[in-house]
């Protein structure tokens, strides 16, 4: 029998080198000049947002935070490759996402700060809240392209997860349905290196989070998490291969995670600090200024106007989130049910 | 018509997958095999690999495709084959199924009905014959139905399919062929808050759900011309009809739980919990309870010792009587 063809590619693929010059031009994908200050800016205001987050919670403005720093190429680079219609399904580390897809930022400052109301998914925009859960979601966005496959809409899921999670079973189980149903449906794995303080050679012993596409019959690809326009042009293809019918991919985008795993975590106890300084190096955003130098589209004022900008924005939504009054204590009992059982509703008029 | 459990489950599935095409049914072996227990049979063969979906061998995947799928605006009706493979489920049902609606702050919600055939008394392997509703009525924004024969069984899986959110629907696996009743091919549901006074009587309340209302039924029926006993069967653990069960053992003064599960945080603690707090001065003597043990689901030879049955039953019954 012919063995079946997959598409596994277990080189990082590459477009943007670390010196910021492009090392595979027949890859290139086709952007215009905006499109790439697109993906400048919004780099910068994920970092912003990161970096004003952090600071909201030293100053116990906020609570215990999950910082992405390090992966902006990963969460815009793919951000930017879904339609209007797609389906995003995040873990708790795709602030970059959830704003390059349009979520209000006050409204994630909010949630972040503990307010429920912080969960509201706007109307029109097709995804889920945040999952805490590592990996729970996975099968989530399997489900979500099962009933679009099913329903013929032509809406893609694209999910997110973390090394970590390609450790558990509900990965495995995603994943097998994925491939046994063929739905339209990516998986995108930031492999950031880390979860907490276990490195991803103690998740798996396989060499890459991509090969176990194959033990899924589906596609897989690995893509520098660094460089912005691999990242587009690989979850763009998925993307397009997943709408036509031509089944899921599980794509790994090769990251650092620079922060700590959450605010309430220090990397210094697990990690040598000429690590995260290499990565330093490796940095996305700075990646990306150097080529729009030498392509003429960067430079000092640019710059200046976009860090301000972004600063604005985020200042702004700062305001914003902090002007809004506490939530009702009575909110607790919202969105239960669609009715409130009696018991609630008694429970309900007891805290009253 | 006279049919049994299966039976009517099955017409209540085919009729409302012909009126829904968002209704599709997932779990493993419920397509061609008709699933484990015949409840499927003849359905894939009518509406095809789309409505009737054979699965991985994977109870995750099945519940949390299921929650994706229902939040993308199907109706998934997954089955699980033994109660005892629910048990990885908790976590999908606890932190997603339950909590989505939250979590969206009500852009999303979850309807979907997983059927899982509950409880023990049919001679089965390890693992195959739990009783695990207090697992179910304990996460919040789930709703737990359980029928006690073929009529009621359409009805409430008419209404579970129809409700917009999660319901755990148990099947008491050991009446599934044991009982013929007349149903209705016509449409009917039957709310998902109400519990329904079997029979009516004035001395003592006993309160049951799924398998053991028909222990119930018998052992009752031994004392007839003795006492007066008002039966009554809970058919949805959460939201409970506490209304029923509180002017009845108002009416009663006496009150007498049964269930499989094991005693120690069994439904019927919560049951008490709601007499005591609403009917009290009432009682003329404490609730019983009449209960599985706090061992592991022994396996067929003994597992007829750890059922409650008639005698044990009666025995509690007299005992409340001369309290």
């Amino acid at each position: 029998m012919p063995k079946k063809e997959m598409n596994i590619d277990l080189e990082i693929f590459q477009i943007l080198n670390e010196d910021g010059r492009i090392a595979n031009t027949r890859e290139m994908p086709q952007l215009k000049d905006d499109d790439i200050k697109r993906m400048y800016e919004s780099m910068v205001l994920a970092r912003v947002f990161d970096d004003i987050a952090l600071k909201l919670q030293r100053e116990g403005r906020m609570l215990t935070y999950a910082s992405l720093m390090g992966q902006e190429a990963s969460q815009i680079g793919s951000a930017l490759a879904l339609e209007d219609e797609d389906w995003f399904v995040p873990s708790y580390r795709e602030n970059g996402v959830f704003i390059t897809r349009g979520f209000p930022m006050e409204t994630l400052y909010l949630y972040w700060a503990g307010d429920e109301r912080g969960m509201k998914i706007p109307d029109g925009m097709n995804a889920l809240p945040v999952s805490i859960p590592v990996g729970s979601q996975v099968p989530h966005a399997v489900g979500i392209a099962l009933a679009n496959k099913l329903t013929e809409k032509k809406s893609v899921a694209v999910v997110y997860f973390g090394d970590g999670a390609t450790s558990k079973g509900d990965f495995h189980e995603g994943l097998d349905f994925a491939g046994v149903f063929q739905v339209p449906c990516v998986f995108i794995c930031q492999n950031n290196q880390w979860a907490i303080s276990v490195p991803v050679k103690k998740q798996t012993a396989a060499e890459t989070i991509a090969q176990k596409a194959i033990a899924y019959g589906i596609d897989g690809a690995r893509v520098d998490g660094n460089d912005v326009f691999a990242v587009y042009k690989v979850v763009k293809g998925a993307i397009e291969k997943a709408r036509v019918g031509k089944g899921p991919t599980l794509i790994e985008c090769y990251t650092y995670r620079m922060e700590n795993h959450t605010t309430a975590d220090d990397w210094k106890k697990y990690r040598d600090p000429s690590e995260v300084e290499w990565w330093k190096h490796r940095d996305p955003i700075e990646r990306l200024k150097k080529y729009m130098e030498d392509e003429g589209i960067w430079n000092e004022a640019y710059d200046k106007e976009v860090w301000d900008n972004a600063k604005a924005q985020v200042s702004e939504a700062v305001k914003k989130f902090e002007s809004v009054p506490p939530p009702s204590p009575l909110d607790m009992f919202t969105n239960i049910y669609e009715e409130l059982p009696p018991e609630i509703e008694e429970q309900r008029k007891d805290f009253e | 018509m006279k049919l049994n459990l299966v039976q009517s489950i099955n017409l209540a599935l085919k009729q409302e997958m012909t009126r829904d095409p968002n209704v599709v049914l997932l779990g493993e072996d419920i397509g061609k095999d008709g699933g484990v227990f015949r409840v499927t049979e003849g359905l894939w063969q009518q509406f095809g690999d789309n409505r009737v979906i054979d699965t991985p061998l994977a109870e995750v995947g099945i519940i949390s495709v299921s929650i994706g799928m229902a939040i993308a605006g199907m109706k998934p009706v997954p089955e699980v084959q033994f109660d005892g493979f629910s048990l990885p489920m908790l976590d999908q049902l606890y932190n997603h199924a339950g909590r989505m609606r939250k979590r969206s702050q009500g852009r999303w919600h979850v309807p979907l009905v997983l059927r899982v055939p509950h409880g023990g008394g049919i001679r089965a392997l390890e693992h195959h014959s739990e009783s695990l509703e207090a697992f179910f009525t304990h996460i919040p924004g789930i709703k737990v139905v359980t029928p006690s024969g073929p009529y009621n069984a359409k009805g409430l899986l008419v209404s579970s399919i129809r409700d917009s959110d999660p319901v755990v629907f148990l099947e008491p696996k050991r009446i599934y062929r044991a009982i013929k009743e007349e149903v209705p091919e016509d449409e009917y549901t039957i709310p998902l808050n109400k519990a329904e006074v079997v029979q009516e009587g004035s001395d003592v309340t006993v309160i049951a759900w799924g398998a053991m209302q028909k222990i119930v039924r018998e052992a009752v029926e031994q004392l007839a011309g003795k006492y007066s006993v008002e039966i009554l069967d809970l058919l949805t653990l959460y939201p409970v009809d506490r209304k029923t069960i509180i002017d009845s053992v108002k009416k009663t003064g006496r009150a007498v739980v049964v269930h499989e599960a094991p005693r120690t945080c069994g439904y019927g603690a919560e049951l008490i919990a709601t007499i005591n707090d609403q009917a009290l001065l009432n009682l003329e003597a404490p609730v019983a309870r009449v209960t599985g043990y706090d061992i592991p689901m022994p396996l067929p030879k003994l597992e007829n010792y750890y059922i409650p049955d008639v005698t044990r039953i009666n025995r509690a019954i007299e005992n409340v009587m001369e309290f």
